[in-house]
């Protein structure tokens, strides 16, 4: 019978992505609601050292398949190794982040283990001894609770919304033979081109600092800029801003832009079209500022300031630099 | 040069859904249906490969009757034929088989999806798809291009982006900024009336509708507490207020 909760662990450049520890947590919970055990695959180059981080947030083991041919993520590489030890371990319940690789891997493995999985999921939980899944659908308009039919049941969690928590378990290496030949791989990375600005992805920010069409220009956000640097922020934009070549695509927050779930996420000079909405709704607070009184951004704002964003912003600059 | 673009029908992202009162799922009246606009980048990309390298594009599609107006919408940007699979409902697993069934037998160089549909939102089909033709996944890509019988796409990443190498025959999903879709013009709007479009039963292609992932419910979004809308017309003071609710109240600076 189907066994244990998994995991799948997701590293770069050496070290573990936060969103590892969150998705080792929200497993924690579902096995010991179960009674079975946490296990993680850990797939990379040199990365059997990282094994022991994750036994400090609940993994009972970590199965380990460290090679040269893992160095880069690769679709085709990273999907055969994890199906291979979940199908061989009989896993019941298997778990992924909803990051840009997570989505990638989580959604190979569902052609490759013929299951279900309920995407991007902001809460889990056992019911009737099974997995339920609930995720945002239609862009946030309705949720749904999804049950998976068969093995592994799957889901992809969103990022910075399940909490990370220490736990120490066991942590027990096992490593793995992938069996993956390297000759037989498609795909390659032929180059990685970083972003040298030094800030956390949107994805990962605690707080986000976002600008609109309201901004009315690239060099206004600078003045968004000073509140995010103070504040350890990442800047957003909504698409109104990016399609007038203010900021970049990778900034977009909505519907066709990034899913982010943030701490704190300020929208300076934004709307609330629904499409927006759907990128940012799982923020923890929301703070509207915008000179309209009935923009729609307000019905979902923990807290609003009615005004212009170019004389409230820097004054808000100005005090929390007081406290910080 | 053989090229599929896969497409779905999808509620117009304007249109307010409403769950049935039993929560088996949406209520369907009044809305407004269009492509997908992920899959319009797909579509998109798709027919700037067939213009640099001639070729034909199939445009697919799985879904109810209604469906057939979105592929004559893609046929009327340009795409040379159609294929509709038809099904009422079905999970990300079952749509990437009927797809995989119907792609099978045109055997083409690439396959273009949307990174995502923007109603259920589970952005796997195209991952499944290539997994059921044998074929590398290219995911959420922003850039595109072939060159020596290969792919060559840009992937942006959290914090970085990276240039991925595929052999061909490869499925890519396409993300907003891959390219600008053209709209369909009225000359291509009447010659795509008379465009074939292949109507295939997903049942006769064997796929089973039995979802592996089954929607249990569909609920309303969880409602928030009403915020708090900072009063006063001292920008300075204002200000100050959200400063300390933020530190005090939401412990969130
Ligand atoms: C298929 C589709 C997908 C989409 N995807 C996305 C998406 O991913 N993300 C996204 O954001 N949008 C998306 N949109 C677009 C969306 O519908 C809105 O057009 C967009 O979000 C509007 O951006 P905005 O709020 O910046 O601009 P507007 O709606 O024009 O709002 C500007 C706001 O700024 C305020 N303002 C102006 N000046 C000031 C000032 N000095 N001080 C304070 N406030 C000021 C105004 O009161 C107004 O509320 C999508 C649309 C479609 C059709």
């Amino acid at each position: 019978m189907a066994k244990g909760v998994w995991i799948v662990a997701e590293q770069r450049d050496g070290a573990l992505r936060k969103v590892s520890f969150e998705i080792a947590s929200a497993a924690r919970k579902l096995a010991d609601e179960l009674g079975e055990e946490v296990c993680a695959v850990l797939v990379g180059s040199g990365v059997e050292g990282l094994a022991s981080e994750l036994g400090k947030y609940g993994v009972d083991k970590i199965y380990v398949a460290d090679d040269a041919m893992f160095a880069d993520y690769t679709t085709d590489a990273y999907s055969a190794a994890v199906a291979k030890v979940v199908k061989e371990n009989d896993a019941s319940i298997l778990l992924l982040a909803s990051s840009v690789q997570g989505k990638d891997l989580s959604s190979s493995l569902v052609g490759k283990l013929a299951t279900g999985m309920a995407s991007d999921c902001t809460e889990i939980k056992i019911a009737d001894g099974k997995l339920l899944a609930i995720r945002p659908m239609y862009a946030g308009k309705v949720f749904g609770e999804i049950v998976v039919d068969s093995y592994p049941q799957m889901a992809s969690l969103r990022p910075n919304v399940f909490a990370a928590v220490e736990n120490a378990k066991a942590g027990e290496v096992v490593k793995f033979d992938a069996g993956v030949a390297a000759d037989a791989l498609k795909t390659k990375v032929l180059e990685t081109q970083k972003d040298t600005s030094g800030k956390a992805d949107l994805t990962e920010a605690d707080i986000i600092v976002s600008g609109g069409r309201g901004m009315k220009g690239a060099d206004e956000y600078k003045v968004i800029e000073e509140l995010a640097d103070l504040l350890g922020a990442a800047v957003g934009a909504s698409r109104a801003a990016v399609d007038a070549g203010w900021r970049p695509q990778s900034d977009q927050v909505g519907q066709t832009g990034k899913v982010v779930s943030p701490n704190l996420y300020i929208a300076c000079g934004i709307s609330g079209a629904i499409q927006h909405l759907a990128g940012m709704s799982s923020s923890k607070y929301i703070v509207a500022i915008n000179k309209d009184a009935e923009a729609p951004i307000f019905a979902r704002a923990d807290y609003g300031v009615v005004d212009d964003l170019f004389k409230v912003v820097p004054e808000v600059t100005a005090e929390a630099k007081k406290i910080l | 040069m053989n090229i599929v673009a896969c497409v779905k029908q999808v509620p117009d992202t304007e249109a307010l859904i409403k769950v049935k009162p039993d929560g088996s799922g949406i209520d369907e009246g009044g809305i407004k249906w269009v492509m997908n606009p992920y899959d319009e980048y797909g579509v998109e990309e798709a027919l700037k490969l067939k213009e640099a390298n001639g070729g034909e594009v199939t445009v697919v599609s799985l879904g109810p009757a209604r469906t057939m107006e979105t592929i004559r919408t893609a046929l009327a940007m340009g795409a040379d034929k159609g294929v509709h699979v038809t099904i009422d409902e079905a999970d990300a697993y079952n749509t990437a088989a009927a797809l995989a069934a119907a792609i099978k037998e045109i055997n083409p160089d690439v396959v273009f999806c949307g990174q995502r549909a923007i109603d259920d939102d589970s952005g796997q089909v195209g991952s499944v798809l290539a997994e059921l033709l044998g074929m590398p996944p290219i995911t959420i890509i922003t850039g595109f291009e072939v060159a020596d019988g290969k792919v060559k796409a840009i992937k942006p990443i959290e914090g970085a982006q990276l240039v991925i190498e595929s052999a061909m025959p490869c499925v890519v999903t396409a993300q907003k900024g891959l390219n600008e879709p053209r709209y369909a013009s009225l000359p291509g709007i009447m010659k795509a009336k008379k465009k074939p479009v292949d109507v295939k039963d997903a049942a006769a292609l064997g796929i089973s509708i039995e979802p592996k992932a089954k929607i249990a419910k569909m609920t309303p979004p969880p409602e928030r507490a009403p915020g708090k809308i900072i009063e006063g017309d001292d920008p300075a003071a204002k200000a100050a207020e959200l400063v300390k609710l933020l530190r005090e109240e939401a412990k969130v600076i």
